[in-house]
């Protein structure tokens, strides 16, 4: 199998900090890859660093849409990157507040539409049939995180686990092959992680990938097919669940931070 | 050679009172990142207040010195209350609103403020005496600095050591560093952050105060909008040296007054205040940070 | 027991206030013949003044924190929500008194009127770059000079008229915002706020000391009016013919924005206000959706510009300066960033008001000073606060669309 995200060797400096030690990573399609560390290990980082929110200092990033050839999408800015196919979601959330739940989707779209401004003053037929295809596209995409029944209500009124998964919406609504999801579980209760865990595993049934850093390890091993840990910017291990779990190397980065 | 010691030190007097200035609105940026869009004003109001105070004790008869500190003392009490009010009037209420909201508040503080004056005061220029006597021993240089200049300098250079030994050495120093370094953590060890920001407005006033009569001194008179071409140089200035940095406002002004110096002595003085803009328009464009400013990554 | 405390916190402030306002509001000084004037009845104005505005300043900041916690409405809400009921009777009766306004007042009040139509066609179009996009431009009054400039000098140097001009200055304008906003627009918003007053300051300069180019402090004169297909026309005719002319605009700059708001460009402007990073994370073009927005507006004062030339037929550089720009800005947060219907009352209510209540023409700038900051205070969303439009949609048992 082809992989579609390949990271070479990516190293990222603040100052005299390094987050980001000469990092190594692929990903596959449709599969679900988990990246895992204690706080501060720079997962975050590798995050803003491969699409774009940061320049990285050292390494590439490569990316293989499904029916297209590998490309280096290192140096480009966040909206080139997202629309190349890789859409992502922040840890701390980062809603569009003041607009609609529905809005908030159609942002979204933004990068796979067109109409412009003359479009926009003048209205002629083709923009309004892409308009419409737009509320259509983004309610749809509301009903399958669940959360067509809260169309028009501001964004920040809605519940936190609500919110995350209008972040996750918001994402797919750029139609991305490969998914990042930071700490999509944080704040969750119980039943909401549930149904996050249904909606990640639809999504990678309908052939999507994903990347999704988690502290919540019972979700991490359920659903993820192979872990990268990290610790202080460098990888530490790879594997499966089952490998991560009994690396003596990974208990001893976690434990010696939770002690 | 002389003509270029003249505009040197001309620049250089400038520069002092852009110092005096800047540092109001670098220390302000640095503790709560405003720019405090109203501190030209407050400037202005420090010099009308000297005026008024100057001119009641003229009529009383005072001898010159104790006027002059009299006058002093009472521009650096007023300024100093403007800011501490302006502050808690216009900006606290916003301190969790969006980045823009104080701007616009402070926008219009300063209009508001300036038509206050106008409309209190008058619109003329009102001639400043000069409350600054004339050496006998500068005599001999007099054509090339003038004695209200060889005082601004000294002022300037005292306040400027007076400051560094507060925010080094006194414990609302290290508050005020603390706070502008990372505010939520300064709260948590227990720094009263309400406090540190009404000090900073009050030292920044002070500063400006100083700044505005000495000037308003030196030039012979002042008008309800000396503090907003004032502001905005200083403002320059600051972001010249690296908004944040104390020492780097002073800096920004020295490089600020020896441009304009030089550039009005030897091109043309026409476009004075063209020649500041532009360096504030081409330094916000290249080098944001300024020359001693960091850049800031913000985290995401 | 609360009420008590109130008032003796009020007390409290109002003598603060007549401290900070002894110097400047009693003494005043007449440098000339040495005589000093002491106005002793503003110290009483600035006590009672200041002693009610803190009282009701607090009362609204009870309430609010009241209100604040229970508010949790679905869509944004505005208090000025017309009911629908209401909007044709609404809407015919404003369509007729536009229509029969300069027929029934007078040519001073037509122009007036014109001048706060002027002015809210200014707004809608900083509101654009302001309360849309979240840029904010204290130049504006620049991309206005180089609108009325464009007519005045192509008027008298190829004696263009003003329907050519009406375009090119537009055109101009908004060359002149790519040309700006190219260098400006990757800066953090406070320092574009003070990029664009420093581009403004710089463009005015320019007209002051530039003779040759813009006869400098004293202007151009005997700018031509707009023609009526070359037909002469008396002054008043003139004035109502302008007085049309700028319902037109305005109406046509309505009906733009208005579907600007609501299209995929406008909501790419308002997410780049709220979240630049989370904006660009979805895909969208930064500094290409932030260059739009800044030439769009710049497009609207060109125009503008070139119909103030015509229309007082004398323009110097003192009409552009950071004032102007501060009274638009002042319109816009009035009205509501990002609400039309907001701008253009704000617009009638600052321009308006003072032409009308003559004891307020003194206190113009004070008030809109004032009414800056007591908005950001008080109200920041506006007079208007701008609505989100609603959609409606059938529940779907589109199987391919639910979750399981
Ligand atoms: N913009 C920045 N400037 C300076 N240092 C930064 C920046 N962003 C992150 N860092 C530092 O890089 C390191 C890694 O941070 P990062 O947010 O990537 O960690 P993380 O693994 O996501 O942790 P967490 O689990 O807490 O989210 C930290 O030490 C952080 O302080
Ligand atoms: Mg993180």
């Amino acid at each position: 199998m082809k992989p579609i995200l390949t990271v070479d060797k990516l190293s990222m400096d603040f100052g005299g900090l390094r987050a980001l030690d000469r990092l190594d990573l692929e990903i596959n399609t449709g599969e679900i890859v988990a990246l895992i560390g204690p706080n501060g290990a720079g997962k975050s980082t590798f995050f803003n660093c491969i699409t774009g929110i940061y320049l990285p200092t050292g390494g590439d990033v490569y990316l293989t849409p499904p029916h297209g050839r590998k490309k280096i999408i290192n140096g480009l800015k966040p909206n080139q990157v997202t629309k190349k196919g890789m859409a992502r979601t922040f840890q701390n959330i980062r809603l569009f507040t003041e607009m609609t739940v529905l809005e908030n989707i159609m942002i979204g779209r933004h990068c796979r539409t067109k109409a412009s401004i003359l479009g926009a003053v003048f209205k002629g037929p083709g923009t309004i049939r892409e308009e419409k295809e737009i509320v259509e596209d983004s309610y749809r995409i509301l009903v399958k995180i669940g959360l067509a029944d809260s169309v028009n209500m501001k964004a920040t009124n809605l519940p936190y686990g609500a919110q995350r998964r209008l972040e996750i919406g918001r994402a797919l609504a750029t139609e991305p092959f490969l998914l990042l999801l930071d700490e999509p579980a944080a704040g969750m209760n119980p039943m909401e992680t549930k149904e996050l865990d249904d909606l990640i595993i639809s999504l990678r049934d309908e052939g999507m990938a994903i990347l999704l850093i988690e502290h919540d390890m019972k979700l991490v091993m359920s659903l993820s097919s192979r872990i990268y840990v990290m610790d202080y910017g460098k990888k530490i291990a790879q594997g499966t669940p089952v490998e991560i779990r009994n690396n003596p190397k990974v208990i001893k980065a976690y434990l010696g931070t939770e002690n | 050679m002389e003509y270029f010691l003249e505009l040197f030190l001309g620049g250089m007097t400038r520069g002092s009172i852009y110092a005096l200035i800047a540092l109001g609105y670098t220390m302000v940026y640095g503790i709560i990142g405003l720019i405090n869009f109203a501190h030209g004003e407050i400037y202005m109001i420090g010099a009308f207040t000297a005026l008024i105070t100057a001119s009641v004790l003229t009529i009383f008869g005072l001898n010159p010195f104790a006027i002059l500190v009299l006058a002093g003392l009472a521009a650096v009490v007023y300024s100093s209350a403007y800011g501490f009010t302006i502050e808690k009037v216009a900006y606290k209420p916003l301190r969790n609103a969006p980045r823009l909201s104080p701007l616009i508040s402070a926008i219009g503080m300063s209009i508001f403020l300036q038509n206050y004056v106008l409309l209190a005061q008058t619109s003329d220029f009102m001639p400043f005496p000069n409350l600054i006597p004339e050496f006998a021993f500068m005599e001999p240089w007099a054509h090339i600095i003038g004695s209200s200049e060889i005082v601004i300098l000294a002022v300037t250079a005292v306040a400027m050591v007076l400051l560094t030994l507060l925010i080094k050495f006194t414990r609302i120093g290290k508050a005020m560093r603390a706070t502008a370094q990372d505010r939520k953590m300064a709260m948590l060890v227990g720094v009263n952050i309400n406090r540190v920001i009404s000090v900073t407005f009050i030292i920044g006033s002070s500063l400006a105060a100083i700044g505005g009569l000495l000037i308003a001194s030196h030039i012979g008179q002042i008008n309800f909008y000396i503090g907003f071409i004032a502001g905005i140089k200083a403002f320059t200035a600051a972001v010249l040296g690296g908004i944040g940095s104390i020492p780097g406002a002073v800096l920004g002004s020295f490089v600020l007054g020896w441009t304009e110096s030089f550039a009005t002595g030897y091109i043309s003085s026409d476009y004075e205040d063209v020649f500041a803009f532009s360096l504030l328009v081409l330094i916000l464009i290249f080098r944001p940070a300024g020359i001693l400013g960091r850049s800031e990554s913000k985290k995401v | 027991m609360f009420f008590v405390n109130e008032i003796k916190k009020s007390l409290l402030i109002s003598c603060w206030f007549i401290f900070l306002t002894f110097p400047i509001m009693v003494i005043r000084i007449n440098p000339y013949e040495e005589i000093v004037d002491y106005r002793w009845n503003n110290l009483i104005l600035v006590g009672v003044g200041s002693f009610i505005l803190s009282l009701v300043g607090r009362a609204v900041q009870r309430r609010r924190e009241k209100i604040g916690q229970n508010d949790t409405d679905q869509t944004a809400g505005s208090t000025f929500r017309i009911a629908t009921k209401m909007y044709v009777p609404l809407v015919a009766l404003s369509v007729l008194v536009i229509c029969c306004f300069p027929f029934v007042f007078s040519t001073y009040q037509t122009n007036i009127m014109t001048t706060a139509l002027i002015y809210v066609v200014l707004g809608l179009g900083l509101n654009i770059v302001v309360g849309l996009a979240g840029l904010l431009d204290l130049g504006y009054v620049a991309f206005y000079a180089v609108g009325a400039y464009s007519y005045a000098l192509l008027n008298y140097h190829f004696g263009l008229g003003f329907w050519t001009v009406l375009p090119i200055g537009a055109g101009l304008g908004a060359l002149f915002g790519i040309l700006l906003g190219f260098p400006v627009l990757r800066l953090r918003g406070d320092y574009l706020a003070i990029v664009t007053l420093g581009f403004g300051e710089i463009i005015r300069l320019i007209l002051e000391n530039w003779n040759d180019f813009s006869f400098g402090p004293s202007g151009i004169a005997n700018i031509p009016r707009p023609s009526f297909f070359g037909m002469e026309m008396s002054l008043q005719a003139a004035t109502i013919y302008i007085y049309f002319l700028m319902v037109g605009l305005a109406v046509f700059t309505v009906f733009v924005v208005n579907r600007l708001q609501h299209s995929r460009i406008g909501r790419a402007w308002i997410a780049l206000r709220e979240d630049e990073i989370a904006c660009q994370a979805m895909g969208i073009d930064k500094t290409k959706t932030k260059l739009t927005a800044f030439a769009l507006g710049a497009t609207w004062a060109g125009m503008m510009g070139v119909v103030f030339a015509a229309k007082t037929t004398f323009i110097n550089p003192a009409s552009f300066t950071f004032l102007e720009s501060a009274i638009i800005l002042s319109i816009v947060v009035l009205g509501g960033m990002g609400s039309i219907l907001g701008v253009i009352i704000a617009a009638f209510i600052l321009i308006l008001l003072p032409e009308y209540l003559r004891a307020f023409s003194d206190y113009r700038m004070l008030l809109f000073g004032a009414t800056m900051v007591m908005m950001m205070v008080f109200r920041p969303q506006g007079l208007v606060a701008p609505r989100r439009r609603c959609y409606q949609f059938r529940k779907t048992d589109d199987p391919a669309a639910g979750i399981k």
